[in-house]
């Protein structure tokens, strides 16, 4: 019998999974001209969406487009792939628009398989990453040289890119039902938790869930409300041509649940893992399940259930708003008191999930690993939830992979710019209890921050760093300045006390004119915009759709904007104090015990990163400043 | 990164001969420029370094007419000044509303009024201050952790940190209503489709309560929660004008100086009292509320605010309800900014006065002879002999002496024998404009409100008012970190 000869393969990035971190991060170092394997457990599983079959959302289509804007490819593959599409919160401020589609889950993840298999430079391999390897430099500084996987197989890497999603570990519950399984019943990566403690990697547990998939044919939809889907449907990416999506859409419908869904609820809450002890991971708490819904707020009677359907070519439909882990029978039970689903059958039960994934403070804002050159993480395995935190994450890591092995400047984005970089800032600085999910509130600056100026914002960075072709950026600069020779035209164009103007100001409920007002403030009338007044500027170009919005945008909240533009100013004030990584904050006097600790363990990029440290008061960081300060004179 | 051009008054604000008002940093020349009239007539910023000019200050873009003072400037190039930036040093004449007119001018010329300690901090960071001086920086901060305990003593008196902290606390309140409204998981997201099972009316506006860990959705009618909104603003605009309408007086809140009147039984404090308050009744307040038995006027003299107390009379006694009044009164005297001691010159004095002497010795105070209309039995010359304090003769009844009691107060009060005793709680021109600022963010807000915009754009003005009441109590360390540091500093020091 011969000898096992190990396989020694040389790779520049290995990508440790292949769901949306990982497609995106995959894709970016492949498309950066480097060598890049990714492994996953399933190749069937790429960019698989184990949970809700839809893509964007309230914050989350701001990240889409913003991926989008950087050369990222979760925008395009859902304008391919989707079956309903609806801008949401139409009827609120521009700042949160949001855009969210329901993909047909199926040709989703094939999509992006073609994508990666298309793609030049890029090897995917079904096989299961066991072990990072990591050497020390001269200087003592740690750095990662490849993976070895559960096969012996040596990769050899100058960059790795943890994306294990919530395979570590993983095992699904429901009732008294539990599997050492990832989400689908696929097969869990068990053996990388253990390296990544070898390396000194601190890793928690934390949970999420899924509610169950019902055959559509046993839904009764007449006693539901239909949600049809937007026409003119908008597309996620910049480079889609919007007539390429108005497609036939499919709807999702409207439900409730009822007194006797909590009834059952209640009657069997000591039969859910959840509260009898089961489960101990901490899960989202905006994204909580029926039982913790009914149990926290028991004055409410009814809570809101979609139908969601799965794709074009399956029957499931996806019962959003009741994830369980209630046992089977519970399960049958409850969904079956809600209206419509009386004689619903189960495809799918829902289930709960835990998963290893990473305690927070690890990290710097590039997504690279303080302690271990060269090791990236991204997705939900840095704590997030959702496949579009996720995707940003990727592509960001991809990217700052990739800088990193071309020696080139690694991509921050921060708060102000863009809500990948508030995203990734609260991972990085903030304590981590419970899967983190993005939202609006989250985003301080959010009226420059819109879904509809992401590629006005990032599109700069995406071209610097070799993701945005020349033409694509070019054609990004021509419709700026369009924009500001619009903004600049409007405010000349004069509209006088005319007739015509008065009867048109009459018929849209607006004042009439004493004397000639210019575009612009007829502009900024709240009853009034831009397209509205067309008709009393005949001198308009023709300009698209797009650049109107921005035009209206852009003139219409011109003092929120101004006014916001000063506050990013003072945080980048802050922001831009850095603190270097080899402060010594036992030497810093005066700093609280608690402070020291958490300055310690987080060890923040700049003075804005350490006064949103939960337990860093103002006057700590305002020792680090003086501290800073004497450093610095003392050097001269 | 450059420093913009700040200013401030640099010689305290008690009335003095000279006023200095400094300004500093890369525009200091220019901004003088505009306000200062060189008598040679040649443009400041030609004048060579180190030297002094004599000419007039004139309101900012103001003709010949709109002189405010003759002045003294002297024009230092950077590095050799105390900030090591270029500044300027305009000497004026020294009463505090020269003093604030010309700094106003200053300011309106295009500088920002100076933090507290802001000229040091410069000059520490600018390297002019050495790293001795520094550790002594340092050593202040060290009783900074205990600072940041007692600083809702310290920064400011109770009653303004807790006015503007509730104040900010109702803004929060707002803010984050809206805030959670933007993200409720389960309603907003799907805004066309909201709950319409609970009913269909117009816009809905979800509020959310916070639970023990959930944010619970709630629902508002649109109109509602624009009243509720608009309702809170409009308290927190009140408030804040209350305080900018007291920015003259000097502090924050109408505290006044606390003025407490003292004397034995009859010896005519209640008289006076109302004598004071009777002739300013429209600006009388009764202090409601206080479960105090002890009465509790603001009155208003030329811009001075006292906050009158009268007490129950002291004497010795046993009886004991009468005692704890005096004990009271005692107290009342203890925590007081100046005393007002009315002497009965109709009765010869006793043992309760003698108490009374006793206790005012080393406190600012006045004696006021009562009772000049009738026949004194006891002269100025005796009080004088036991005691330091002013002695001035007066009538409660035909106001006789009035005058000069007032007068007597305001020059306690400019001599600085009477202060408000609190630097922070006196206002800075930095809290004015931070007040001030705030203000404008509110307006806004309302502006919003009126205009029916959507709710998201009121939280970002909501959110510059937070901050700039924030500024207020000195908590913007958010703003600019090192600020903080220096603020144990005198201003413009």
């Amino acid at each position: 019998m011969s000898e096992y000869i190990p396989i020694k393969i040389n790779t520049d990035v290995v990508v440790i999974g292949a769901g949306h971190a990982g497609c995106e991060a995959a894709l970016a170092c492949a498309r950066l001209g480097l060598d890049t394997t990714v492994f996953t457990v399933s190749v069937d599983s790429i960019a698989l969406m184990p949970c809700n079959p839809n893509i964007g959302g309230s914050s989350k289509g701001h990240l889409v487009r913003e991926i989008d804007a950087l050369g990222g490819e979760m925008g395009k593959t859902i304008d391919a792939t989707f079956i309903q599409s609806k801008m949401l919160n139409r009827s609120k401020g521009p700042a949160v628009h949001s855009l969210r589609a329901q993909a047909d889950k199926a040709e989703y993840s094939r999509l992006m398989r073609k994508k990666l298999e298309k793609q030049e430079h890029l090897t995917i391999v079904q096989q299961e990453a066991a072990e990072l390897m990591v050497e020390t430099d001269d200087n003592a500084h740690r750095y990662i040289t490849g993976v070895r996987t559960i096969s012996g197989a040596y990769y050899y890497a100058k960059a790795v890119i943890l994306c294990t999603g919530v395979y570590l570990k993983a095992r699904c519950i429901y009732g008294e039902v539990s599997t050492f399984t990832g989400p689908n019943g696929l097969m869990a990566a068990n053996h990388l938790s253990e390296s990544l403690k070898a390396q000194g990697i601190e890793l928690v547990r934390f949970k999420t869930g899924t509610p169950a998939r019902i055959d559509g044919s046993t839904i009764d939809y007449r006693k539901m409300k239909i949600q049809p889907g937007d026409t003119p449907v908008v597309p996620f990416s910049f480079s889609t041509d919007p007539a390429e999506v108005q497609i036939e859409q499919i709807p999702c419908y409207l439900t409730y649940t009822t007194g006797e869904t909590h009834r059952v609820i209640r009657d069997n809450i000591d039969r859910s893992p959840l509260y009898s002890g089961v489960i101990h991971a901490t899960g989202p708490r905006y994204c909580p399940s029926i039982e913790d819904k009914v149990m926290r707020f028991p004055e409410k009677d009814h809570h809101q259930v979609f139908i969601e359907p799965e794709g074009r070519y399956t029957n499931e439909m996806y019962i959003d708003g009741m994830s369980s882990s209630m046992p089977e029978d519970v399960q049958y039970a409850m969904y079956r008191s809600v209206p419509g689903l009386e004689n619903a059958r189960i495809v799918r039960n829902a289930y709960a999930i835990e998963y290893d994934c990473l305690k927070s403070g690890q990290l710097r804002n590039t997504l690279e690993f303080r302690d271990i050159r060269g090791l990236f993480s991204a997705g939900q395995f840095n704590g997030s939830s959702g496949y579009e935190e996720a995707a940003a994450q990727g592509l960001i890591a991809g990217i700052n992979a990739a800088m990193a092995i071309k020696q080139e400047p690694m991509l921050i984005l921060d708060r102000s710019e863009s809500y990948i970089g508030v995203l990734i800032d609260d991972l990085v600085t903030k304590v981590n209890t419970e899967p983190y999910r993005m939202m609006t509130s989250r985003a301080e600056y959010r009226l420059l921050l819109r879904q509809d100026n992401a590629d006005i914002r990032l599109r700069a960075y995406g071209h610097r760093v070799g993701l945005i072709s020349d033409a694509d950026y070019d054609s990004l600069l021509a419709m700026e300045k369009a924009i500001d020779e619009e903004i600049a035209r409007v405010s000349r164009v004069v509209v006088g006390a005319n007739e015509a103007a008065q009867i048109f100001l009459a018929a849209h409920g607006s004042t009439p004119l004493i004397s000639g007002v210019t575009m612009q403030e007829l502009i900024r009338r709240p009853e009034l915009d831009y397209r509205m007044l067309a008709p009393l500027d005949p001198e308009r170009p023709v300009l698209s759709d797009r650049i109107g919005e921005q035009v209206n945008i852009e003139i219409k909240y011109a003092g929120y904007i101004e006014r916001q533009k000063r506050q990013v100013e003072q945080f980048k004030k802050i922001e831009s104090k850095r603190i270097p990584d080899t402060i010594d904050y036992d030497d810093v006097k005066s700093l609280r015990l608690e402070a020291r600790q958490k300055l310690k363990d987080f060890r923040p990029d700049n003075i804005g990163q350490a006064s949103r440290i939960a337990g860093v008061t103002p006057a700590d960081v305002t020792m680090i400043v003086v501290y800073l300060e004497q450093l610095k004179r003392e050097k001269h | 990164m450059a420093n913009d051009t700040i200013a401030a008054i640099a010689s305290g604000m008690t009335a003095s001969g000279i006023g200095i008002i400094r300004i500093s940093g890369p525009e200091a020349f220019a901004v003088a420029g505009k306000i200062c009239r060189l008598k040679k007539g040649r443009p400041l910023g030609e004048t060579a370094s180190h030297t002094i000019h004599y000419g007039v200050v004139t309101e900012a873009g103001g003709s010949e007419d709109a002189v405010i003072d003759e002045v003294l400037i002297l024009k230092m190039n950077g590095p050799k000044t105390y900030t090591a930036e270029d500044t300027v040093e305009i000497d004026c004449h020294g009463g505090p509303a020269v003093m604030r007119r010309v700094l106003s001018a200053v300011l309106a010329a295009g500088a920002r009024p100076a933090e507290p300690g802001e000229f040091t901090k410069r000059a520490f960071l600018n390297g002019r201050i050495d790293l001795s001086e520094a550790e002594a920086v340092m050593s202040l901060i060290e009783a900074k952790n205990d600072y940041a305990m007692k600083s809702a003593v310290r920064v400011l008196r109770g009653s303004v940190r807790h006015k503007v902290e509730s104040m900010r606390a109702l803004l929060l309140t707002h803010i984050a209503r809206i805030e959670a409204s933007l993200d409720d998981p389960e309603h907003l997201g799907l805004d066309e489709d909201i709950d319409d099972m609970a009913d269909n009316d117009e816009e809905a506006v979800f509020t959310i309560r916070h639970t023990a860990d959930y944010l619970e959705p709630e629902r508002m009618k649109a109109e509602d929660y624009r009243r509720a909104l608009g309702e809170a603003v409009d308290s927190v605009l009140d408030g804040i004008g209350d305080m900018l309408a007291h920015y003259e007086d000097g502090r924050l809140l109408r505290e006044g100086i606390k003025t407490v009147i003292l004397g034995r039984p009859n010896a005519g404090k209640s008289s006076l009292l109302n004598l004071l308050t009777g002739e300013d009744r429209a600006i009388v307040t009764d202090i409601a509320g206080t479960t105090r038995d002890i009465l509790e006027e603001t009155v208003t003299l030329d811009g001075l605010t006292l906050l009158l107390t009268d007490t129950a009379g002291i004497r010795r006694t046993e009886e004991p309800v009468e005692k704890i009044g005096v004990e009271k009164a005692r107290l009342e005297a203890e925590k007081a900014d100046l005393l007002i001691y009315v002497a009965d010159v109709t009765r010869p004095l006793d043992k309760d006065d003698e108490d009374i002497l006793g206790f005012i010795k080393g406190r600012p105070a006045i004696i006021l002879m009562n009772k000049t209309d009738s026949v004194p039995v006891i002269t100025a010359d005796e009080l004088r002999q036991k005691s330091t304090a002013p002695v001035v003769p007066f009538s409660a009844l035909t106001g006789d002496g009035l005058g000069e009691l007032k007068a007597m107060i305001k020059d306690l009060f400019q001599k600085g024998e009477v202060t408000y005793n609190d630097e922070v709680t006196v206002a800075s021109e930095r809290q004015r404009q931070a007040l001030t600022a705030a203000g404008d963010s509110l307006r806004l807000v309302r502006q919003s409100l009126a205009d029916r915009m959507p709710e998201d754009f009121y939280a970002i003005d909501l959110t510059d008012a937070y901050a700039s009441l924030g500024s207020v109590l000195g908590e913007d360390i958010g703003e600019d970190v090192v600020n903080e540091v220096f603020s144990r500093f005198c201003m413009g020091k």
